[in-house]
């Protein structure tokens, strides 16, 4: 650690995953019988608060619903069905080997380790490997409405940089699909009264009690009231935090407040620096965006990437001949040509717009075609599978992909990175688990199309149920109520929080200062990440922090439905949250799947990794306002899939 | 025309309402400088943005993913659910829809069952209530048989996958003039009766929901057929003629 930065950092080897012993193939088995068991009758007696609804906290909600607990459930949306799963298009991951094409529970849980370019936990990707099947048998089930062939049965594709076809789907719209079915336990729990709903809350805080979880302080969005809830566990699965990068594929209200305040409140933050840029996403259009819409990356495996050959080619796309253009990932890597994993796609992208090859208004973008496909497998065929998509796209440009090649250009999309947990889910607070897009666990530094979906409910239906009943054995029931003090202190910080935030009445919006931050981390912080850019980067925050909380403007009452405080808050959020992921970007000097450092990088390009430094995972104390974060590292063995360069040529 | 490089103005009329209070009024605002492909929603940041400059309080509207997906958002635009577009949301409408220097009035979704909350959000909790009567399958994690040793037929799964695609915003709902939620209702509870592992609970199933979309305050259905007109994701008013015969059967059955 040689920058000043790093040299006075606290680093400790101090961190125990919980992973048992013995073969890879009956950790979970084993670990599932050596658990602690709550008893039947007892369940009723524990208050469980599970913020987040969607597909891995309303699968987690509705399950432990069934198993008999007593389930506060919360959400800032109106309905826990528009919780940002809801956007997923492409596909769920799952070994069925139903297409007999060579698919095992081995195999994925090789491809995913591979894929994380080796900066995940063995024991838990193999977990979630075995997984995958029940998942898909519980989602069909409850009557998820797959694709299917026409004998009747699953049909399946392959996505995103796997070999064999392993995915499925409903149409494009698989993540709602599936947070519809997650949906559906969920009210039926509620209609059983085991869960209680409360929709528009924001957790703004965690509370502990001797140290454990045991609680959270809400803000009722619609008359601003500021609420405790206490019980005897804590699980928060609130989704990820590419939204610290102001333009991404999430939702507008994804954010990254409740494992934020968790963090503050003693929960490690892992990896922060892991996220992922998404290669199919539409391009930038003006300032005045909110949003970037992806576009699922199934378009890959029919349409061909292509730019020009000659930089500042000025014919349209038709115009260009065969010849003229350079089809430049089939190129690259032969074997796996369009279908390389994400982080590979979007590194070659922009490297091509780097040098002049980029095509559209802003040169920022490369052509996404699907003229060979049409001409194939015929118009019809190719609107079947992706006819939603190419009309989204088409609502979107005004421009028709049937006729024209598509433009895209990668955008932030899901965050590897998250609150740390063991093996058992749960934060380095006891009581307190993470799971969904909320925690760190299992993709590694890169993680592969369909992979988050089936993690999300791997989480919330078959691994948290058990392992929070691990927990629970150990605690009596309902010790905790909301007049321990605990709770008065966190509703004043909260209050004050809220009423510092109307008071400024400066001259800067939230808005305006979330947008300089997303650029300050895309730019430095994004594909390609470099020594003194990142350095440059904490200060650039840092000020902008220090604007933020002197000279921003809300108007508006605290007690009222306010989106401009709660916008307000979740920025502020971000830039102490963005200063964090620079120094972890900064403090891990390798490259490794969608983080590349350019120090690190072959000639060609390629990143290159230091297993000997950093196989690590890399976990964020908070020491308090003006401190240093402390670093602690899980070192990760891999004994089943050897250590190898990733190599997609 | 309005001035800088192609951009556009507007003219905005929006409904605004304080929490809790009975009755609102229209404002109106200028907006300038909008680029057509900006979404609707977007222009409403831009608004919005202006109006925290200027010290006063911003229009309370509501939206998450922004990709037509979610239902969070909806409003009115002149007088029409999702505005003018035939199968988009509002959040999907681009303001090169808006000729320049148009007027635009935009209100909240209108019916008994969704009461405002603030100027342009709206309470749909009733949507939820509706679904914990039956619109689901009763099955506990765990318990699920292998997933292939059900078969279901490719064109039912695919006419259960028409009516599932529902995303829940109450376009329907605001369309009808008798504000009837049956669009909505009835498309879920052909999604399960479709399917083989619907059909345990296809009698409860029918009778709970449509038992609650009417205590919710929904009203009638009387095929006016702007419900479907409305729909951002072309769910067919088919469904409603569908659910009858459900409910009819179901009624002979637990009679
Ligand atoms: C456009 C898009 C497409 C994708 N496509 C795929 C795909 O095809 N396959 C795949 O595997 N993955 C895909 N992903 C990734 C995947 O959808 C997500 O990682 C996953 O759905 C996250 O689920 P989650 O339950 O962790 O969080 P979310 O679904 O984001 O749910 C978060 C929940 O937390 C609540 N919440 C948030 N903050 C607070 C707070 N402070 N207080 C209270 N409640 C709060 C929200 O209301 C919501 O209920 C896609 C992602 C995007 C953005």
């Amino acid at each position: 650690m040689n920058a000043p930065a790093l040299r006075e950092i606290d680093v400790q080897d101090d961190l125990e995953s919980r992973v048992p012993d013995g073969p890879i193939q009956t950790k979970w088995e084993r670990h599932r019988f050596d658990m602690k068991l709550v008893n039947p009758a007892n369940k009723r007696k524990y208050t469980i608060i599970v913020v987040g609804t969607g597909l891995a906290g309303g699968s987690a909600a509705a399950s432990l619903g069934e198993l008999g607990y007593n389930v506060l459930n919360f959400c800032i949306h109106d309905s826990p069905r528009r919780a940002h799963s809801v956007a997923a298009q492409g596909g769920i991951n799952a070994a069925k080997n139903y297409t007999n094409d060579g698919d095992s529970v081995w195999r994925l849980f090789y491809d995913t380790i591979k894929g994380g370019d080796f900066r995940a936990r063995e024991g838990n990707v193999h977990r979630l490997a075995e997984l995958s099947v029940s998942i898909i048998d519980q989602c069909v089930a409850q009557g998820v409405p797959f694709a299917r062939d026409y004998g009747g049965l699953l049909a399946n594709r392959s996505f995103g940089g796997a070999q064999v076809s392993r995915t499925f789907y409903a149409r494009g719209q698989t993540g709602q699909q599936l947070l519809l079915g997650a949906y559906g336990s969920l009210m039926r729990q509620v209609n059983s009264g085991r869960v209680k709903m409360f929709p528009r809350r924001e957790m703004l805080d965690l509370v502990l009690v001797d140290g454990h979880a045991r609680g959270i302080v809400c803000r009722n969005l619609v008359d601003g009231r500021i609420e405790s809830y206490a019980a005897d566990a804590v699980v928060v699965a609130t989704g990820g935090y590419s939204t610290a990068y102001f333009l991404s594929t999430n939702a507008v209200n994804s954010n990254a407040t409740a494992i934020w305040r968790c963090h503050k409140r003693g929960a490690y933050f892992a990896n922060p620096c892991f996220m992922q840029i998404h290669p199919t996403c539409i391009p930038q259009q003006g300032e005045g965006q909110s949003k970037l819409t992806l576009m699922s990356e199934s378009l890959r495996n029919d349409g061909r990437i292509w730019v020009p050959k000659k930089a500042g080619d000025a014919r349209s796309a038709q115009e260009i001949p065969e010849d003229d253009r350079d089809y430049f990932l089939e190129r690259i890597y032969p074997a796996f040509g369009n279908l390389v994993p994400r982080d590979v796609a979007s590194r070659a992208a922009k490297r091509m717009c780097d040098e002049g090859l980029g095509v559209g208004s802003t040169k920022r973008a490369v052509y996404l075609d699907f003229a060979d496909a049409i001409g194939r497998l015929g118009e019809n065929t190719v609107r079947e599978r992706y006819g939603n998509l190419f009309d989204m796209y088409h609502e979107i440009t005004a421009e028709n992909p049937y006729r024209t090649p598509m433009q895209i250009y990668p955008a932030p999309h899901y965050t590897m990175g998250g609150l740390w947990v063991d093996y058992n889910l749960m934060s380095t607070i006891p009581g307190l688990h993470v799971i969904g897009e909320a925690n760190f666990s299992d993709h590694g530094a890169n993680r592969l199309g369909a992979s988050a979906l089936m993690q999300g409910l791997a989480d919330g239906y078959f691994i948290l149920p058990y392992t929070i009943g691990n927990y629970l054995a150990g605690v009596a029931p309902g010790k905790v109520s909301t007049d321990h003090p605990a709770f008065g202190e966190a509703e004043g910080a909260t209050r004050g929080r809220v009423a510092k935030l109307l008071s400024m009445k400066g001259k800067r919006t939230a808005r305006e200062l979330h947008w300089q931050l997303g650029r300050v981390l895309w730019d430095h912080c994004g594909m390609e990440r470099s020594g003194p850019g990142l350095l440059s980067t904490i200060e650039k925050i840092r000020e902008l922090r220090a604007e933020f909380w002197s000279n921003v403007r809300v108007e508006g009452s605290g007690e009222d439905l306010n989106q401009a405080l709660e916008y307000a808050g979740r920025v502020a959020d971000y830039f102490e949250l963005g200063e964090l992921i620079a120094l972890d970007a900064l403090a891990r000097d390798e490259s490794c799947g969608c983080h590349l450092r350019v120090e690190h990088q072959s000639p060609e390009g390629e990143p290159i990794r230091d297993d000997e430094d950093f196989a690590y995972v890399a976990a964020w104390e908070w020491k308090g306002e003006g401190s240093r974060h402390a670093l602690h590292r899980e070192r990760l063995a891999f004994d089943n899939v050897h250590l190898a360069v990733r190599n997609y040529k | 025309m309005s001035a800088e490089n192609g951009t556009r103005s507007y003219k905005l009329e929006v409904w605004r309402q304080a929490r809790g209070a009975s009755s609102g009024r229209m404002v109106v605002y200028q907006v300038n400088g909008i680029d057509q492909n900006m979404s609707f929603l977007e222009m409403f940041d831009r608004l919005n943005e202006d109006l925290l400059r200027r010290g006063e309080d911003p229009v309370a509207i509501d939206s998450d993913c922004r990709e037509g997906i979610c239902g969070t958002c909806g409003v009115c635009i002149d007088g029409r659910p999702h505005g003018p577009l035939p199968n988009v949301t509002t959040c999907s409408l681009r303001m090169r829809e808006f000729p320049d220097g148009s007027t635009i009035v935009v209100e909240p979704f209108r019916a008994d069952a969704f009461p405002v909350v603030k100027d342009l959000v709206i309470d749909r909790s009733a949507f939820d209530r509706v679904v914990t009567k039956g619109g689901f399958i009763s099955v506990n994690a765990g318990q699920a048989p292998e997933a292939n040793g059900l078969p279901v037929p490719k064109d039912a799964a695919e006419a259960a996958m028409d009516s599932a695609a529902c995303i829940g915003c109450g376009a329907c709902v605001a369309a009808c003039p008798n504000a009837s939620a049956a669009l909505f209702t009835s498309a879920r509870i052909r999604y399960l009766s479709l399917l083989p592992q619907g059909q345990p609970e296809r009698t409860s199933r029918v009778l709970g929901m449509v038992e609650q979309m009417d205590a919710e305050g929904f009203g009638d259905c009387s095929n006016h057929g702007e419900c479907e007109a409305a729909c951002p994701k072309g769910i067919s008013i088919e469904n409603i003629a569908k659910m009858r015969r459900e409910y009819l059967r179901a009624s002979l059955r637990a009679g």
